[in-house]
């Protein structure tokens, strides 16, 4: 057997390869079902139900959604000039601590300029996180994948600091929480008696204006030049290190919106649980988007569908809610392998 | 002539890949001690017979017979076994190992604890003898010259009980002394009973090396015939398929300083300067052509034209305005183009289109963006009438640059430099793999600039290139260049000698007679 590649890759099949990973993801799962003894078909059913088959369920799955739009920005964004931003989670937190620390108190500013003033200093902390490991990378080559992922554990680590010291609450009955932030802060609800907040029309906006910043300006021109091809970039006079620092700037401040987001929208204080690993299935959510802004809302969409679904599948039928992660996990090999092999054809002999 | 039983036989080779027949039904015979020169324009499918015949490609149809034994398609092990030997043009040794270490590399068992350098030392001394290939075994590699290493290749295979030896282009590193060297060389191995095939588009070479010559066009044999009777114009046209195109260079008359190169050292990481106090000086109106082995600081030369590079001594000056410190974009500002030797890697970004390529000097242009916003209708436009007017072969101006043709690369990068009307123009290796056409092509543009009054710097390693376009010629030593001279004040042998740093003046240079070079240029004569 071996791989040649094609000289041509049809639009069909860029489209059809995707879907038969996921395809395939949903059957392997299927077969993890089966093995814990329910029936795959009534399986997906609920999960499609518990996620999509209600005002609730729906609003539920955009809530999940939100973060992960924006996660899922961050690291397109940053994946396109080959800027490998792992320090997702960290950002988050960065825009929550500076949103927590603007907003319970130390301001109090009318709501139509407090939450942009919020998002705008929370998108800031995110960037300048991720500045430090970008200047080292453009100046000394330091491998940013290192730099950014140890971060996210400093970052952590401080969160851990602040919300058990200096940020505890007093009327939080000990719970290790910030206070919450000041009523002009609070991101109101889209659909009253759910959770969706305005966070996730932020969140849309953001895909429309990254895709628009990478497809329409000369600054998006320089990002994805300098992502093909630094060498040739430098050679034809792109300034290569600035564009990589205005790309962290961008990538880590949408991170930075998604902290500031899942803050003012939903949790409404700051503990250490406001983000599952948001930052890191950001990753996951960009290359299933294979890197389109646009795109990482549809495959944001998918991951929060098969999570909120699995809770309520899990709960109806007795199996774990891991498969949510399984099934995420399979569908992303899955489409890597199939972006790989719709570029190749397989000569078996 | 009666051969028994021919060293190698292809029969009936036929490679696709996809729609494209890289070879096209290709049989073909080597004689045992035989020297057989395949020749060839690039995709002509040189290669992919080589790579079938080394068992890197399974042939669709054909089959490959060595010493009358066929050989299993698809393994290159069983072609080793067999006694083929081939010499890449880039050269596969470890750098920081001994040459002996080299040629026993790979031979050796894996899991034997001790290796058995003394009886290998004593094959190497042998066969060393046996050839008269002489290089010192306990020798770094990284010290070697080019022409040595070149050695230490066929040594290898020589070690590896090679009898029918394919060697890639073996003379495009080589001076023309090395390159004379070496024929004596392969000469001597053919006569104690070697088989020879080398690849080559040198007419020059085929003409006074080889026994017979195999000339491929668009994957099919058009001419195999004995060399003697045969001749250089005959071989030519059946590679182009045609009459050979080529540009005359008609000097006009040169103009006030445009760059001006004094004194300018760069330091090497091993504290070896790259260029050592060099100076240059192009006028308005010339093509200066920069000669040399690769490695002699041609590289640093045209990084610092191209604006990459600070020197860490001396001065430029574009226009008779100083640069301090030279930049990409300051360099494109101040009328410099910039052809680099790298098409794929520098030259062009290869996954984006060829309208972003042909961008990426000027889109921050007024008239091709405005507040940051690109303007896709001038670009289009623009992209377009390039196209158009420098006969770029692509689908438009969405294409993949990736997918194009070598030539057509070169013209993409030539219309991005050009259509800025440079005054200075950095050409580095222009035809480096081009086919005779587009080789034409760039050479016409390029005299076209000059005669616009632009000054073209050539920095070429193919002499017959430099010969035939430039108004004089420098040759470039460890970082420091030679007088200059006019094409036909002197002969490919001075050059040759100038190259391998036994004179900085070529005017003075009294070559032996090799290479006879049919240097034509009475029209240079009436040059003042």
């Amino acid at each position: 057997m071996r791989l040649e590649p094609r000289e041509n890759v049809s639009l069909a099949l860029k489209a059809l390869a995707p879907t038969l990973a996921i395809g395939m993801a949903m059957g392997f799962c299927s077969l993890l079902i089966i093995w814990s003894g329910a029936s795959p078909l009534e399986a997906w059913g609920l999960l499609l139900k518990g996620s999509l088959g209600s005002t609730f369920a729906l609003t539920e799955t955009l809530t999940r959604a939100t973060p992960l739009i924006f996660t899922g920005l961050a690291a397109a964004v940053a994946f396109r000039a080959k800027l490998w931003n792992i320090g997702g989670e960290g950002q988050l937190y960065a825009g929550a601590c500076m949103a927590t620390w603007l907003g319970t108190g130390l301001l109090d500013l009318p709501a139509w300029l407090m939450l942009p003033l919020l998002f705008l200093t929370g998108a800031l902390a995110g960037g300048l996180l991720l500045l430090g490991p970008t200047l080292l990378k453009t100046k000394l080559a330091v491998d940013e994948v290192v730099t950014t992922l140890l971060l996210n554990f400093i970052v952590l680590l401080f969160v851990n600091w602040l919300v058990f010291g200096p940020w505890k609450d007093p009327m939080a009955m000990g719970w290790p929480q910030a206070a919450p932030v000041v009523d002009s802060a609070v991101l109101g609800q889209m659909i009253a008696k759910t959770r969706l907040h305005w966070g996730f029309i932020i969140a849309l906006a953001c895909a429309v204006g990254a895709w628009a910043l990478m497809r329409f300006t000369t600054w998006g021109f320089e990002i994805r030049a300098v992502g093909h091809s630094p060498q040739a970039s430098r050679f034809a006079g792109i300034p290569v290190n600035a564009a990589i620092v205005r790309t962290a700037l961008l990538s880590g401040g949408l991170a930075g919106c998604a902290g500031v987001a899942e803050l003012c929208g939903l949790k409404g204080y700051l503990t250490l649980d406001l983000s599952p690993g948001f930052g890191y299935s950001g990753i996951v959510v960009a290359m299933l988007a294979a890197l389109h802004p646009l795109g990482v809302v549809a495959s944001a969409m998918f991951v929060a569908v098969v999570s909120i679904g699995a809770d309520s599948m899990s709960r109806a039928l007795n199996i774990s809610n891991y498969i949510a992660d399984v099934a995420t996990s399979t569908a992303l090999l899955a489409v890597l392998v199939s972006m790989l092999v719709s570029r190749y054809r397989i000569r078996w002999r | 002539m009666y051969t028994p039983k021919p060293a190698l036989k292809l029969s009936n080779i036929t490679k696709r890949f996809g729609s494209l027949v890289a070879n096209d039904a290709i049989s073909l015979e080597l004689a045992h001690g035989e020297m057989l020169a395949l020749l060839g324009e690039n995709g002509a499918g040189k290669t992919t017979l080589m790579n079938i015949l080394f068992g890197h490609y399974v042939p669709d149809e054909g089959r490959v017979q060595i010493h009358g034994k066929t050989i299993p398609q698809g393994s290159p092990r069983e072609a080793l076994h067999a006694g083929v030997g081939m010499v890449h043009q880039h050269f596969t040794l470890g750098e920081n190992m001994t040459v002996l270490e080299n040629i026993i590399l790979g031979t050796e068992p894996t899991l034997s604890l001790s290796l058995d350098t003394a009886t290998a030392r004593g094959r190497l001394t042998t066969l060393m003898e046996q050839f008269g290939l002489a290089v010192t075994p306990d020798a770094l590699v990284r010290d070697l010259s080019v022409g040595q290493r070149q050695r230490v290749e066929i040594l290898k295979a020589l070690y590896r009980d090679t009898n029918i030896l394919i060697l890639d282009e073996p003379t495009a590193v080589l001076t023309p002394q090395e390159s004379d060297h070496l024929f004596e060389t392969l000469r001597l191995l053919v006569d104690k009973g070697l088989s020879v095939i080398f690849i080559t588009h040198k007419l020059r070479e085929v003409m006074t090396a080889s026994d017979r010559c195999v000339v491929l066009r668009h994957g099919k044999v058009v001419l195999a015939t004995r060399t003697d009777e045969t001749d250089i114009e005959t071989l030519a046209r059946a590679m182009v398929g045609g009459e050979v195109p080529r540009a005359e260079r008609v000097p006009g008359k040169t103009g006030e300083e445009l760059l001006r190169l004094k004194g300018i050292t760069v330091d090497g990481p091993q504290g070896r300067a790259l260029l050592d106090g060099l100076d240059l000086s192009l006028r308005a109106g010339e093509i200066l052509g920069i000669a040399g082995v690769s490695g002699n600081g041609q590289a640093q030369l045209a990084d610092l034209v191209c604006g990459l590079l600070t020197p860490a001594a001396g001065t430029m000056a574009v226009g008779g305005q100083p640069v301090p410190r030279p930049t990409p974009a300051g360099m494109v500002a101040l009328g410099v183009g910039r052809v680099p030797e790298d098409r794929t890697g520098t030259g062009l970004i290869g996954d984006m289109t060829v309208q972003e390529n042909l961008a990426s000097e000027v889109y921050r242009d007024n008239e091709f963006s405005r507040f940051g916003l690109l303007n896709f209708a001038n670009l289009r436009r623009r992209a377009k009438a390039l196209i158009e007017r420098f006969d770029v072969r692509c689908p438009g101006p969405g294409a993949t640059t990736r997918k194009l043709s070598g030539g057509n690369m070169q013209k993409l990068i030539l219309a991005r430099v050009l259509s800025g009307q440079p005054s200075v123009i950095l050409v580095n290796q222009p035809t480096w793999g081009l086919d005779v056409g587009a080789a034409a092509f760039v050479h016409r543009r390029l005299m076209e600039a000059a005669e616009r009054g632009a000054g073209v710097l050539l920095i070429s390693e193919d002499l017959d290139e430099l010969f035939q376009v430039t108004d004089r010629i420098q040759v470039m030593y460890r970082g420091r260049l030679s007088a200059p001279v006019r094409p036909c004040d002197v002969d490919a042998a001075q050059l040759g000698l100038a190259m391998s740093g036994q004179t900085m003046n070529l005017a003075q240079a009294t070559p032996p007679a090799q290479i006879p070079y049919p240097a034509t240029c009475t029209h240079r004569e009436t040059r003042s």
